[in-house]
């Protein structure tokens, strides 16, 4: 049981990585990723709703949706849990931290959109997993995503100081960057066999 | 289809509740930016960011309307700072607004003032003391050094004086970077 749930956060944190391997949430990794700060944040942040709305969601599934027969509503009513627990998390940054709510501006409310939060509601339920391996499943895609937004982070920092050519600075080095990322994250498909 | 509707509704409903719930507890009196904002401007209330003072200043950075690098009496320390609060890069101040000076208190020179009160009404931090026909004088340990009386002066009676130097606010000089002195100094030592 332990080894399974071991499984499943290696899984999504490398091997399976949200960001750049199954390429949800590109938005915010593209988007918060200029300063160190602000990715954590942002890191932090949808881990907190990512964690909170695969629980939420479970819980819908499992006591309303499943013994009303409700199935087909489910995308609906994911969409609704995510906005409800994006909406919470606002509240609760912008009371304890004024300056990272400013810092994630127009962010903090997309999380709502952000794929990666409603793809792993939806995957939870495609995989059948039980309570605990959704809690976990929804907080490793989320520390795998703060993972590649504070590596990504830490490495635009360096970017704006160094010497690119003309034709590549701002997005075009940055694209190829995220890109270069993707293929090293390939590369721990060899980590786990089948 | 009953079912589902009101599935959903009853979903929606208690999401509803909750939220009205949180929104209640987590209240956000003013905006604590705008506060954290202030406490770093130099508070001279001078104006030469081109806001009414201070105050306007931080909440209009805080509402993005401006840049944060406006502030001359904050100089570069203050635009670092702010920088580092709103996660933003750094930049050197913008010459429309002035240029960074040492900090200086006004100074009346009192044997011309003819008591007129119009720099009274233009001192933003009321440094000023003094009565109608009567002579004026500034409280240096509240003037900010905003310049702001000078202009109104009929007399040219104000005048700029570099804060003088005491044991409170000494400070060792920084080295010096150009080349020549540097210069000088290693043949001094030869």
């Amino acid at each position: 049981m332990i080894n399974e749930y071991a499984l499943i956060l290696l899984s999504t944190i490398l091997v399976n990585n949200y960001v750049l391997v199954k390429f949800l949430g590109l938005c915010p990794f593209m988007g918060v990723s200029r300063k160190l700060e602000t990715a954590m944040g942002m890191g932090l942040a949808t881990t907190f709703v990512l964690t909170l709305s695969s629980i939420c969601a479970y819980l819908t599934d499992h006591y309303l949706l499943i013994p009303l027969g409700l199935e087909y509503l489910r995308t609906i009513a994911f969409i609704l849990v995510i906005a409800v627990v994006v909406q919470f998390t606002e509240m609760v940054v912008h009371k304890t931290s004024p300056v990272l709510y400013q810092a994630l501006g127009i962010y903090l409310p997309l999380i709502t959109t952000n794929c990666a939060v409603l793809a792993a509601a939806l995957l939870n339920v495609q995989a059948r997993h039980d309570f605990i391996a959704s809690a976990l499943y929804g907080f490793g895609a989320a520390i795998g995503f703060s993972l590649v937004m504070v590596l990504f982070a830490a490495m635009r920092e360096r970017i704006v100081v160094a010497d690119v050519p003309v034709h590549f600075r701002g997005p075009a080095i940055t694209m190829i960057t995220a890109g270069l990322m993707s293929l090293a994250f390939m590369g721990f498909a060899g980590l786990v066999r089948g | 289809m009953w079912v589902a509707v009101i599935a959903l509704g009853v979903l929606a409903g208690a999401s509803g509740l909750m939220l009205g719930f949180a929104a209640v507890r987590l209240r956000v009196e003013g905006d604590p930016v705008v506060e954290k904002i202030d406490a770093i401007l130099p508070q001279t209330q001078c104006g030469q960011c081109g806001f009414a003072g201070c105050r306007p200043y931080a909440e209009a950075i805080a509402a993005g309307e401006a840049d944060i690098n406006q502030c001359p009496p904050g100089g570069e320390t203050g635009i670092v700072a702010l920088a580092e609060l709103l996660g933003r890069d750094p930049k050197p101040l913008n010459p429309e607004n002035g240029a960074e000076k040492p900090k200086m208190v006004a100074v009346i020179d009192e044997r011309n003032c003819i008591g007129c009160t119009l720099c009274i009404q233009a001192c933003p931090v009321d440094a000023i003391l003094g009565a109608a026909k009567h002579m004026h004088t500034v409280i240096a340990k509240e003037c900010t050094g905003c310049e702001l009386c000078i202009a109104p002066c009929p007399v040219d009676c104000i005048y700029m004086t570099p804060i003088a130097q005491t044991i409170a606010n000494w400070k060792w000089t920084y080295p010096l970077a150009d080349t020549g002195a540097r210069g000088s100094v290693e043949q001094a030592a030869a």
